[in-house]
């Protein structure tokens, strides 16, 4: 009973702030709903027994990736109702589009058939001996270890990549060389200069 | 009153339907497309932890995981190319961005 419970809330809360994530206004409050999609996903995730991917989606998604929209979407100076006019014209065909694709959806869902050789449409009985955690990693670390070591590369390349996009070099502003301070010596940097009395350096 | 994996199956079928409708309304604003290839990245993955619960098989998770680098990674490239766009043109209007022609 407790777990249905709790399976409504968390699926109505993620419905309703994925509804707001599209039609909010202003993008931070998108951004900020988004995060409460992804809160509530995470509690799905937890019922269905994934802890382990419930607290990546919290600590990764939201703690790393959300911050980045948030920061993205605070840095630029742009006009987002400007963005937003015509929304009501194109409105009913992404409807149409959206019904279309959810009728065929859930049809889908709904001609699904189990298994007759599965036992039964609850979930499967977690694992009591070891936790999420520890499979996931017995599974990651041995069977999937190249997967997870491409992972990792598309990790470092997205890295780089960005870095590249948005690092550049301003031409006005003057930097500190630090070569050129360490490769003076006194007789690059010292000028001995005879002064005649009474004359004083021109 | 039991959740079965069909509850699951809709639930993420409603999540990627508002993903594919948000590209649709803001058509004109790369950064809340973004969020919906997002919300429909978190859809999928919510199939993909519901099959591997109810079938009892670990490997979903492994995807699930696998799901979220790239997604992580193609956020952050994203929106590079969404600040470097702005800081040449000043608008991230999609219509704008037409200057390859294709």
């Amino acid at each position: 009973m407790l777990p249905a419970l709790f399976f409504y809330l968390f699926a109505l809360v993620l419905i309703a702030s994925a509804v707001m994530v599209v039609a909010a206004k202003n993008p931070v409050h998108a951004v900020l709903f988004l995060i409460l999609a992804f809160f509530n996903a995470a509690g799905l995730f937890v019922l269905l027994g994934a802890e382990f991917l419930a607290m990546i989606l919290v600590v990764v998604y939201v703690g790393a990736v959300m911050v980045l929209f948030l920061f993205v979407v605070m840095m630029l100076d742009v006009n987002f109702a400007e963005l937003r006019a015509g929304v009501l014209k194109i409105l009913p065909v992404g409807l149409l589009v959206g019904l279309i694709l959810l009728f065929e959806l859930v049809f889908v869902v709904g001609a699904w058939v189990t298994a007759p050789n599965l036992a039964s449409d609850a979930p499967a009985p977690p694992q009591t001996e070891v936790s999420n955690t520890k499979a996931l990693g017995q599974l990651l670390y041995t069977d999937y270890v190249y997967l997870f070591e491409a992972a990792g590369l598309i990790l470092l390349v997205a890295m780089i990549g960005a870095i590249v996009l948005t690092l550049h070099h301003r031409r006005d502003v003057r930097r500190q060389s630090i070569p050129d301070q360490v490769a003076r010596t006194p007789e690059t940097s010292i000028e001995v200069v005879q002064v005649e009395s009474g004359r004083g350096l021109k | 009153m039991t959740v079965g994996l069909s509850h699951y199956l809709t639930v993420a079928a409603v999540v990627f339907t508002i993903g594919v409708f948000g590209i649709f309304l803001n058509r004109k604003n790369v950064i809340v497309i973004l969020m919906s290839i997002e919300l429909i990245l978190l859809a999928v993955n919510i199939n993909l932890v519901a099959f591997s619960a109810f079938h009892g098989d670990l490997v979903g998770q492994i995807f699930t995981l696998i799901v979220l680098t790239v997604a992580a990674a193609e956020a952050a490239i994203g929106l590079a190319i969404v600040v470097v766009y702005f800081r040449v043109r000043g608008t991230i209007e999609v219509a704008d961005i037409d200057h390859l022609k294709g």
